[in-house]
């Protein structure tokens, strides 16, 4: 495959981005997005060009560390993918890809296609954690906890904190990230000690940070790589509103 | 309580509230304006009841103050989200993601409130303040211009999608949804928005087609 990559290219945080536009032959249609870059890089390195700076780690979908905006989706076309799952073959023969970093106030971006998702960890920070002793595996073993709650727990707690669905949202709200982390705690016995202080906590922490506010469009639930429903939106909503009610 | 209104989710709380209190005035408004297409005489009391009860007079204040919130709150919000993305994408496809016009709720409630001011000064100012011997010849006389009865259409247009996610929109806020409820309030919310579009824009019609023909 022979493509063109139209890709933001951007020095440092304070530096004004431009587009770029990097003609790249043969790309097998079995390359991850990823490989791709790789082999562009390895390319402009050799011209003696400064590669493209992006994220990734674990290049199998878990870690959250690969984002970029890709022909306007986050991650992509493809739903349910990282960008590292994301392979040539969805892209056709010729096609110019476009290739942005999320575009949000409270992800700054660091360098190219990097941005600083730091905002993530300081919500999480905020309340993101059970600080009662929860003992050791036989002891959490022994705390009933239903199956239903169980499994929608684990849901939860799929998010991988990529921020996709800031950078979809069209007003750039961490709801279905906030959401995803205060349900997956308040399913379970340990986590409801510290709900409502929590789902205050972090929903302080998310507007200081500067992120929209929810318009309930769904989109970040379209986006999300690992399919986070709208509904742990609704059960924040819930949490923080009966927190706040009972002060 | 403490900053519950100056937070994300409390400043919704507002806007879901003020909303789903309008949703409720509208299905009684169209009640009301439905009897125009039956009868004049029981539209002219309906239209006197409305103009001359003690709780109606306190509760158009109150409707009022509901629209004034409303529109003041999703500005604010508005504001602050568009400051959210200071750098627009320069390629976006959000159409594969979501419905257009849970992404414009603004620019349809912005041309509500455009509808909205030509409204009030056709009926409202004009039955408050100037003497309107009958209301069913005012409404009806109104809606036999082909223009005017265009305007009203079109505002029922932009009153049915905005009201589409609207309705779903509101008891998420609340909290009151889940997997399946979401489901279930959609369907509710779309039939709502066909309701109140379609019920409405019956009435200019009814008027209309005569003159046409």
């Amino acid at each position: 495959m022979n493509i063109t990559l139209k890709i933001w290219r951007q020095k440092n945080a304070k530096a004004k981005g431009q587009f770029v536009e990097y003609p790249l032959s043969d790309v097998s249609p079995e390359m991850s997005f990823l490989e791709m870059l790789d082999a562009l890089n390895n390319k402009l390195v050799k011209e003696g060009t400064d590669p493209v700076a992006f994220d990734n780690d674990c290049r199998e979908g878990i870690c959250g560390m690969c984002s970029l905006y890709i022909n306007g989706r986050a991650h992509g076309q493809e739903t349910r993918t990282t960008t590292c799952e994301l392979h040539m073959r969805v892209f056709k023969d010729g096609e110019t890809i476009s290739i942005e970093p999320w575009r949000s106030k409270a992800f700054p971006v660091v360098k190219d296609l990097i941005v600083d998702r730091n905002a993530f960890d300081k919500i999480i920070q905020a309340g993101g954690f059970i600080s009662v002793n929860t003992g050791s595996a036989s002891d959490s073993n022994s705390i009933p906890v239903s199956k239903a709650k169980a499994d929608d727990a684990f849901d939860s707690a799929s998010c991988i904190g990529c921020g996709a669905c800031v950078a979809t949202c069209k007003n750039s709200s961490a709801m279905l990230f906030v959401s995803a982390k205060v349900s997956q705690l308040a399913n379970f016995p340990q986590g409801q000690v510290e709900a409502a202080k929590r789902a205050k906590n972090m929903v302080a922490k998310m507007d200081e940070l500067g992120f929209g506010n929810c318009t309930n469009t769904g989109a970040c639930e379209v986006e999300c790589p690992k399919g986070i429903s709208i509904k742990n939106i609704a059960k924040l909503n819930r949490e923080y509103l009966s927190a706040k009610l009972s002060d | 309580m403490s900053n519950l209104f100056s937070s994300s989710i409390g400043k919704k709380l507002i806007m879901s509230v003020t909303g789903l209190f309008l949703v409720l005035f509208l299905l009684l408004h169209l009640s009301i304006n439905l009897l125009l297409i039956f009868s004049e005489e029981a539209f002219n009391e309906a239209s006197h009841f409305m103009a001359t009860n003690p709780v109606i007079y306190v509760m158009q204040y109150i409707l009022a103050a509901g629209f004034i919130i409303h529109i003041t709150w999703a500005s604010m919000l508005t504001l602050q989200n568009r400051a959210a993305r200071p750098v627009k994408y320069s390629n976006n496809d959000p159409a594969e993601n979501s419905t257009w016009s849970s992404r414009n709720m603004y620019v349809l409630g912005s041309l509500i409130l455009i509808f909205l001011f030509i409204h009030i000064f056709n009926f409202f100012y004009k039955i408050k303040f100037s003497e309107v011997e009958n209301d069913y010849e005012l409404v009806t006389g109104t809606f036999r211009i082909w223009y005017f009865s265009l305007i009203y259409i079109l505002g029922f247009v932009f009153l049915g999608l905005h009201l589409n996610h609207a309705f779903h929109s509101a008891f998420q806020t609340i909290g009151w949804s889940n997997k399946i409820w979401m489901k279930r309030l959609k369907i509710i919310g779309t039939i709502y928005a066909i309701v109140i579009s379609i019920g409405f824009a019956i009435i200019p019609l009814f008027f209309l087609i005569p003159e046409l023909f």
